[in-house]
């Protein structure tokens, strides 16, 4: 093919190696719907992309809309292409691609494909073929280091002395690239990402192109660099990222930059994947189906899953607006070891949250930048939230309950743009290389203030951030605040990493205004009402409400720290007449009740509502609640991160419910749509909605405040809305006749045995009434559709050894499983069964179905 | 039957419990009922004495019958591999030949699940190709090359089926039961690694209807091999627990490693053959590789294909099965 390229004298032609599945395209007697064009890095070859070019043409792509031509290219010097003997740059490989497409006077829309630096050379191509190209795709790359460190990986293989001999003379190079794949590459996929260099003369292409990466600002390539990397931010066309965390090389800080300049783009990453995303992960599966959604498919895919139009929108500072001249009580702390409280009015709360808005920005806090927040429930967090909503900021909420390598994982994915938190938490984004500018939420102590401030690379406190805040508004500058726009991202929240790396799921302004509204109207929520927040979630909502709120003593990472004296205390700070609470908290509270003074006695008597959020809890601990606030209506809202709440009952609708297949969760809340997709006997869904009673299926549910996406995981995000109008929650229940709601379990959670699928709960409940038996899961073991079925069971007292349980035990236990009509297979016992660090309620039945596999396989068990 | 003629059925291996099971409930349906085997017995069906490995009394015994059932077979953990050879793969091959000759239609051989396992666990998995090269055991390797041989001679016109009960036990069992019943009286039964492994096993009464569901169902059965269980895995240490209570012995009370028993019975085993070879011991081994490798692996089975061709699901539970096991033993 002839060459343009300025490297090369005029007239010469080059011999390219490209994988092209043009046959295959013919051969399904259709016309491609349009052109990969896959570019790969270094050292690498068109083998990476050999599983687009089989889905390319698979009967799902051929059904979706036809089969697209894929052309993955071995650069010049690399794979089995041309070694040319010339020290190829950036702008020559950029003006190579162009000389082969013209070669192959490629016509009809293309997509763009890269990895590596091949990211940036497809996109070097993509800014000069503007009128060809349809979207581009880009696979863990960069298209600007500036501002940025080298990796160190990098910074070694550039070093003069080991340059050569790590890219040339050896293999080091690629045999450590080969190495990075999670999990490891398969012998033979090694030994053909190893064919093209087999040799020194042949590995060339590999060192130069690691001496043109050009980090140096005078680096011959830089003016190129630049020139791409500010040419894309005009491309106007869909963009797909697809992302493996683990690189050590294209970290997660290079996706974040290219999502400034892409702001359109989708993103899944994929937790656990590394540099070699498209060996570690299927990409091509995704690749197509995103393509038929945003180059085949013209018209925007309606989400009704959400109803946003169905809703009014009031701002989540409406409250706060109309009450800054207020004197009445806001917010108020309960300090530790009842030192008394600390307390802010309306009005000053108002101004408080203003003055940090003002800090903020001063800062660079705008809107649409991201705020992670470290600081535990109370007036600093109430502020810094509101004050992030003054400015459009996306607040990003990882608590401590993740455990701190899930909050590791959840502030990396999420990448804020700043990082406020308190002494603890900036310890741990030093150690763990979070993202983002650091800010303290407190000042530090005078006489170690410099040395933290440096140690932590801190850049503020939020104190001299509201003091500079309060100084700008004085001076009368810059003090008007534009009001974000209703479906702008507002919250990244996190769910528990119960069933795998905890995902962030996004909210817009308009959908957290709706979770307010939603809760308003189900629980008669007026301005006025006097609340304890003892359950992070809804704590936030407080001030939205119109609520005065109280934060109880107690340390949130660990709900069950709070005591029945300092939640009454906490209530008669505020003489409250509503109680949000966990069900860990709850259990908490009932087993100090004997401690409470007659006073303390009174001011729980004086509450009229207790919510319980996040798990269900079971009736004998609600009879005891009850109990304790003897006027409460106790009411256990069922929901998740993804839609909070979903419905709601109340303590005489559970005894009314009585015992059935699974819990009883109550009726859809305000403004909230149940409905069922029945399962089949294999354990898949059928997307027909129902409300039939009695029909078994995933837990369908639409409702305005349902979440706006999954963050940065697309994949994901299709598949909770694969169903076109509702969110898939990944829970399995049914309807009754009446119209509640029966919560089974998890669908990854159901059992597909010969006789049909089974869910585990109503085993469960009928094996926890074994006297012997604290806590039971049923689990499958074996293939889908011929599974048998396994009871674990924690006795009291626990076992020390976890095995096969006893014959009188696994008798009684069997015994209990057939009145709800399930045969056991085996009973094991365990010493304690693997849950969730945030509710330390969700039982990891996927860990111990995989573990009982291995027990009664005869193989070594080892720890679930 | 919608058959308006009688049809007349070979059964061989009746001494055995499964085989004498097979006879009584093809007689209980209408069938013609001949049995052969090697020893004489009192039969209440008519009856041929000899080896199938004797052309003359395979010609006598297939004698104007339309259908066999061949169960008759060398089981053991240990012995000779010629001896296997002779009385399994010979034996059946001497059998085809025969219903062959005199014109047959259909023939249900009467194989096991070990056909198709070479050591590691089955967890959940339909019947698997019977490879007479990886099989474990001389049993096993026998009864691979002998179904190999009969399905190889299926065709419309000689239909056969391989249906593999999988751990045949029931009451007055010699093979499985009373084993397990003989050694843990004398103490000498271990469980391997606790006895976790999970394993399916075939109560008689449901192993004798589905080889007669087999002949039955020939339409849809021939050609293929079937694992024939009672769908219901069980931890192997509380089946032997249970048939142990059944029998009012103590259950094994000590457990040993999987690996040092499969280790260890190999050794047992080329001790027990060398032993026995120069008259020093007339028993079965403690232990052998085998049943180490039985005793401390899961094998259970997807049945949803067996029982939709068969058209049959087991009548009598794994639980019901103990209990009548334990009604024997009261008697």
């Amino acid at each position: 093919m002839p060459s343009t390229s300025a490297v090369d004298p005029a007239g010469t032609s080059r011999q390219w190696h490209y994988l092209d599945n043009e046959s295959d395209v013919a051969a399904t007697g259709m016309d491609p719907v349009g052109t990969l064009l896959c570019v790969h890095g270094n050292p690498t070859w068109s083998y990476l992309w050999r599983t687009l070019l089989a889905e390319a043409t698979s009967p799902e792509t051929l059904a979706a809309g036809g089969p697209w031509r894929v052309i993955a290219v071995d650069q010049l010097d690399m794979g089995f292409s041309e070694r040319t003997d010339t020290f190829r740059r950036l702008e020559d490989r950029i003006n190579d691609l162009s000389d082969f497409t013209d070669a192959l006077a490629l016509s009809g829309p293309v997509v763009s494909v890269g990895h590596d630096w091949g990211g940036l050379i497809s996109l070097g191509w993509a800014t000069r073929h503007r009128e060809q190209l349809a979207a581009v795709v880009l696979t863990n790359t960069a298209v600007h280091p500036a501002g940025f460190s080298l990796p160190p990986a990098l910074k070694l293989a550039l070093h003069p002395a080991v340059h050569k001999w790590g890219t040339t003379t050896s293999t080091a190079f690629l045999r450590i690239t080969h190495g990075l794949g999670q999990p490891s590459l398969a012998e033979d996929v090694r030994d053909a990402f190893m064919a093209p260099y087999k040799t020194v003369a042949r590995r060339a292409g590999v060192g130069n192109f690691v001496a043109d990466i050009p980090f140096a600002t005078d680096h011959p390539s830089r003016p190129t660099l630049d020139a791409v990397s500010d040419d894309i931010r005009t491309l106007g066309v869909p963009a797909l990222m697809f992302w493996g965390p683990k690189d050590p090389v294209f970290s997660d800080r290079y996706l974040r930059d290219l999502l400034t300049r892409l702001p359109q783009a989708d993103v899944h990453r994929f937790e656990g994947a590394s540099h070699l995303v498209q060996e570690d992960r299927d990409i091509a599966t995704p690749t197509f189906a995103w393509l038929t959604q945003k180059v085949l498919s013209q018209d925007v895919p309606s989400d009704a899953a959400n109803e946003t139009t169905a809703t009014g929108y009031t701002s989540m500072l409406a409250e706060l607006d109309s009450r800054r001249s207020d004197t009445s009580t806001a917010v108020v702390d309960m300090l530790p070891d009842g030192h008394g409280t600390r307390t802010l009015s309306w009005s000053q709360l108002s101004r408080d949250v203003d003055d940090l808005a003002a800090g903020l920005r001063e800062l660079g806090v705008t809107s649409g930048k991201r705020v992670s927040l470290l600081v535990p429930p109370g007036i600093n967090l109430t502020t810094l939230i509101y004050a992030c909503l003054r400015l459009g900021a996306i607040i990003v909420v990882a608590d401590a309950g993740l455990g701190t390598a899930g909050m590791s994982r959840a502030i990396k994915g999420a990448g804020p743009d700043y990082l406020i938190g308190i002494e603890r938490a900036l310890a741990g984004a030093r150690l763990y290389n979070w993202p983002g500018v650091r800010i303290a939420a407190e000042d530090f102590t005078p006489s170690s203030a410099a040395a933290k401030k440096a140690l932590f690379d801190v850049a503020a406190t939020v104190p001299q951030l509201m003091a500079n805040g309060r100084v700008v508004r004085l001076a009368g500058t810059a003090t008007v605040f534009t009001p974000p726009a209703p479906d702008a991202d507002a919250a990244v929240l996190f769910t528990s990493g119960s069933t795998g790396p905890a995902k962030g799921v996004v909210y817009t302004n308009r959908r957290l205004s709706a979770m307010r509204d939603a809760l308003k109207a189900t629980y008669k929520l007026e301005a006025g009402t006097a609340l304890v927040a003892g359950f992070a979630p809804f704590a936030l909502l407080g001030p939205a409400l119109g609520a005065t709120t109280v934060t109880p003593d107690m340390d949130v990472t660990a709900p069950r720290t709070l005591t029945a004296k300092a939640l009454a205390d906490a209530a008669a700070a505020i003489d409250a007449t509503v109680v949000f609470a966990s069900p860990a908290a709850l259990v908490n509270v009932v087993a100090t009740a004997a401690e409470l003074t007659p006073a303390q006695q009174k001011a729980l008597s004086d509450v009229g509502l207790i919510l319980s959020a996040g798990a269900p809890l079971a009736l004998p601990l609600l009879e005891q609640v009850q109990q304790l606030a003897p006027n409460a209506a106790l009411h256990t809202p069922y929901g998740m991160t993804e839609a909070l709440p979903v419905t709601d009952i109340d303590l005489p609708g559970i005894r009314a419910a009585g015992v059935g297949n699974g819990v009883c969760v109550g009726t859809p809340v305000s403004g909230a749509t149940v409905m069922i997709a029945p399962v089949a006997a294999d354990g898949t869904v059928i997307p027909k909605p129902t409300t039939e009673a009695g029909v078994t299926g995933e837990i369908l549910i639409r409702a305005p405040h349902v979440k706006e996406r999954y963050d940065r995981l697309w994949i994901t995000q299709e598949q909770s809305t694969s169903i076109p109008g509702w969110h898939r929650s990944g829970d399995v229940g049914h309807l009754d006749t009446e119209g509640r709601l029966w919560v089974e379990g998890r669908m990854a959670h159901i059992l597909t045995m010969s006789d049909g699928v089974t869910t585990p709960v109503a085993a469960e409940q009928a094996v926890e009434r074994v006297p012997a038996v604290a806590r039971a899961a049923v689990v499958g073991v074996g293939p889908a559709g011929t599974q048998a079925a396994v009871a674990i069971v924690e006795t009291t007292p626990a076992v020390k050894r976890s095995g096969l349980a006893p014959m009188p035990l696994a008798t009684a236990v069997r015994e209990a499983a057939r009145t709800v009509g399930l045969q056991l297979s085996a009973v094991l016992v365990i010493d304690a069964m693997p849950t969730d660090v945030r509710h330390n309620s969700k039982i990891d039945r996927a860990k111990l179905s995989q573990w009982a596999g291995r027990m009664l396989a005869g193989k070594k068990a080892g720890q679930p | 039957m919608s058959d308006a003629v009688q049809r007349r059925v070979l059964v061989t291996g009746t001494s055995g419990l499964l085989g004498r099971a097979v006879a009584q409930l093809l007689h209980d349906r209408g069938f013609f009922v001949r049995t052969l085997q090697r020893r004489a017995v009192e039969s209440p069906w008519e009856s041929v004495q000899g080896s199938v490995v004797d052309p003359d009394v395979t010609a006598r015994a297939v004698a104007g019958m339309d259908a066999v059932v061949h169960l008759a077979a060398k089981v053991s953990f240990t012995g000779a591999w010629e001896d296997f050879v002779t009385t399994n793969i010979v034996g059946t091959r001497q059998l085809l030949t025969a219903a062959q000759h005199e014109g047959l239609r259909d023939f249900v051989f009467v194989s096991s699940p070990s056909v198709a396992h070479f050591g590691s666990s089955i967890v959940g998995a339909p019947a698997g190709t019977a490879n007479p090269a990886l099989a474990r055991g001389s049993y096993a390797r026998s009864k691979a090359a002998a179904e190999e041989i009969a399905l190889a001679e299926d065709s419309p016109e000689f239909r056969v089926t391989a249906i593999r009960p999988h751990v045949v036990w029931g009451p007055g069992d010699t093979q499985l039961v009373e084993r397990v019943v003989e050694r843990a009286r004398a103490g000498r039964l271990p469980l391997l690694d606790g006895g976790r492994a999970l394993i399916d096993t075939t109560y008689v009464d449901n192993a004798a209807e589905a080889i007669v569901r087999g002949l039955e169902r020939m339409d849809y059965a021939h050609g293929q091999a079937l694992v024939v269980t009672n769908g219901e895995p069980r931890p192997v240490g509380e089946l032997i627990a249970g048939i142990c209570a059944a029998a009012g012995v103590q259950a094994p009370g000590y457990s040993v490693p999987g690996w040092l028993a499969r280790g260890a019975g190999s050794l047992i085993e080329k001790a027990w053959l060398a032993a026995g070879s120069r008259g020093w011991v007339h028993d079965e081994p403690p232990m052998t590789r085998f049943l180490a490798e039985q005793l401390s692996t899961a094998h259970w089975f997807d049945q949803r294909y067996t029982q939709a061709v068969l058209d049959w699901t087991p009548a009598v539970s794994l639980d019901e099965g103990l209990a009548l096991l334990a009604q024997y033993y009261r008697r």
